[in-house]
């Protein structure tokens, strides 16, 4: 299955944020976005969501424009994990896993048992079936983004569409999510993530698409596009692009002098 | 996986109990209403007549008939109808302070009632230009907030635009109100703005009881979708809501229902702000739970409300103001012990 973006051009009220977008994300993959603050990434996220309109070209998921895919059928193969945020309500995490039930369920329909252990199922891939019964609203920030994760794999998605899941995580959460991810990887999900972090693009051994002065500069491995001189284009800091070597963790590393 | 089925048993048997509770204490109500009044009735009497037609006192009959059971039921409409609109708009904004008059729907009535009373119209003439400035109002809040938010948050626009739409046909009740006869006009708008259900007939029940059946019960079927929408508009579309058309038909129904009762009952505060918050602390925010908990709970509220607002004093006291005087230190009570469940 494929989620595929061809000469995209995306913003607000007709004027264009992002331009010549063309990119390709395909199940099984990861797809790290990186990009300054306020380069566009959520513009890309909700326009690939159906949320905006694109100004121009198209957005096809199995090769049939996002447009043409009633919402149900849409959340039924792309699911969206937002930043954590809060709730008016206090759902229990059971319900909220529920939520992502919806798009399976008929107009006036309400889970059944199916999707209680279905949603049963979700919580304990991820660990937390012991949250099961509180309050999401008093979970914390990491917690809580469990929960979202959970109730996106609810949805039994093919692709995940994440925007900064670690945002606003501690370092040991963040490191979890990230593990998480690889794993979905793994069960053959298509993700993409949007990420201010670019060692997460190592980590994930993901392919990375660049957003960088309004366009899709760059794309390709990790390790072959995310480079010292292309880090400091993006961010106008200086970062060191080291192999550690060692057994334990053969990948390279972003190390930003100070 | 026992252990869900357990704990879901568990939740389904609490959920069991507590609309038992409310059931139980509606019939209870509805009892204890048709005794009360200036022509007392014992509740063995009352029963003899409901079980067997018999009846050892003649105008027992009429009384209950003819006077108090029209009110009862009057009162279990509109106090059912407010507080499921109260409770889905909550929902419908995410937003715990909403009340069903938040698009204009109660000072379109009020107009509308002013109007026609300015006007000299029968009293059926008034019901029905209460009716239509109802709806007129929040159709008017639904196509300013359409036009105005392009690319805002529609949900903000839409409160706003409610708030102005308001606001004009508040002003304009204060314009009826200054150029009404203060001998005969303005006595009469003052006491339609403060709500009673004291004229109710079974005529006015038959006309709204379908009007709020077609109203409330799509209300009542689309709670889990309701639900979604406390993750805001994305996410909610992004998990399969066609979020504008869901908003669409609540917004209808509610202001069909609303419409329905506040024409035949006058403006009548508080219950919609209350009963959510009462039944959420109840049953929890499952809409799905939480539409039927607030329509037994705000049914059984507004008749004993009533109870009180036609029999405490020999002079009934108007219903708008009891509401707001018990209401007001109540919801404060709720809120005092929902914050301390977090919420």
């Amino acid at each position: 299955m494929k989620l595929e973006i061809k000469n995209g051009v995306f913003g607000y009220a007709g004027k264009a944020v992002i331009r010549n977008i063309n990119f390709e994300l395909n199940t099984g993959e990861i797809v790290c976005l990186l990009g300054k603050n306020g380069a566009g990434k959520t513009t890309l996220f909700k326009s690939m969501l159906g949320v905006l309109k694109p100004i121009s070209g198209s957005i096809l998921l199995n090769e049939k424009p996002i447009e043409h895919w009633s919402r149900p059928q849409f959340a039924r193969l792309v699911g969206y994990i937002p930043q954590a945020r809060s709730l008016p309500f206090p759902f229990t995490v059971m319900d909220v896993v529920l939520f992502g039930r919806t798009s399976h369920l008929s107009t006036f329909g309400s889970p059944g048992k199916k999707d209680r252990l279905l949603a049963e199922e979700c919580l304990e891939l991820l660990k937390i079936t012991h949250l099961k019964n509180r309050s999401f609203t008093q979970l914390s920030g990491g917690e809580q983004q469990l929960v979202i994760i959970a109730r996106a794999l609810a949805q039994q998605p093919a692709f995940l569409v994440m925007d900064e899941p670690t945002s606003s995580l501690d370092f040991g959460n963040q490191i979890k999510i990230i593990r998480q991810v690889n794993a979905l990887k793994n069960n053959s999900l298509g993700i993409i993530m949007a990420t201010h972090s670019p060692d997460h693009a190592f980590m994930c051994d993901a392919n990375v698409a660049i957003i960088h002065k309004g366009k899709m500069w760059k794309t390709g491995h990790s390790n072959d596009v995310v480079s010292e001189e292309i880090l400091k284009e993006i961010y106008g800091v200086e970062v060191k692009v080291r192999l550690l070597g060692n057994p334990e963790c053969n990948r390279l590393v972003c190390v930003p002098t100070v | 996986m026992n252990e869900t089925i357990k704990v879901k048993q568990m939740e389904s048997g609490k959920l069991t109990l507590i609309f038992t509770g409310l059931v139980i204490l509606l019939v209870s109500a509805i009892l204890f209403s048709a005794c009360l009044g200036r022509y007392p009735l014992s509740v063995s009497d009352l029963l003899t007549y409901i079980f067997t037609g018999r009846s050892i006192d003649t105008s027992l009959p009429t009384v209950l008939l003819n006077v108090r059971l029209p009110r009862i039921i009057g009162a279990l409409i509109v106090g059912a109808v407010l507080s499921v609109a109260g409770t889905a708009y909550q929902g419908l904004f995410r937003n715990p302070m909403v009340s069903p008059d938040i698009l204009g729907v109660s000072s379109g009535a009020g107009f509308g009632a002013s109007l026609a009373i300015t006007l000299s119209l029968s009293l059926i003439g008034i019901q029905l230009m209460a009716f239509a400035f109802s709806m007129l109002a929040v159709f008017l809040a639904l196509f300013v907030s359409k036009i105005i938010s392009k690319n805002h948050d529609k949900i903000l626009m839409l409160v706003l635009s409610g708030m102005v739409t308001a606001a004009i046909f508040n002003a304009l009740i204060s314009l009826m109100k200054y150029i009404a006869d203060s001998d005969s006009k303005l006595p009469d708008i003052t006491f339609w703005l403060m709500g009673s259900l004291a004229s109710i007939t079974f005529d006015e029940i038959k006309v709204v009881l379908p009007l709020v059946t077609i109203g409330i019960v799509p209300m009542l079927l689309l709670g889990w979708k309701l639900n979604v929408l406390s993750f805001g508009d994305e996410e909610a579309k992004a998990l399969g809501v066609n979020t504008g058309r869901l908003r669409l038909i609540i917004i209808c129904c509610a202001t069909l229902i609303t419409a329905s009762v506040v024409c035949i009952a006058g403006l009548i505060g508080w219950i919609g702000l209350i009963i959510p918050h009462f039944s959420r602390f109840l049953v929890g925010p499952n809409h799905k739970y939480l539409l039927p908990a607030s329509c037994l709970s705000g049914s059984i509220f507004m008749l004993l409300v009533d109870d009180v607002a036609r029999s405490a004093t020999s002079l009934e006291i108007p219903l708008g103001i009891l509401i707001s005087l018990i209401g007001a230190p109540l919801f404060l009570v709720f809120l005092s012990k929902s914050t301390k469940k977090s919420w």
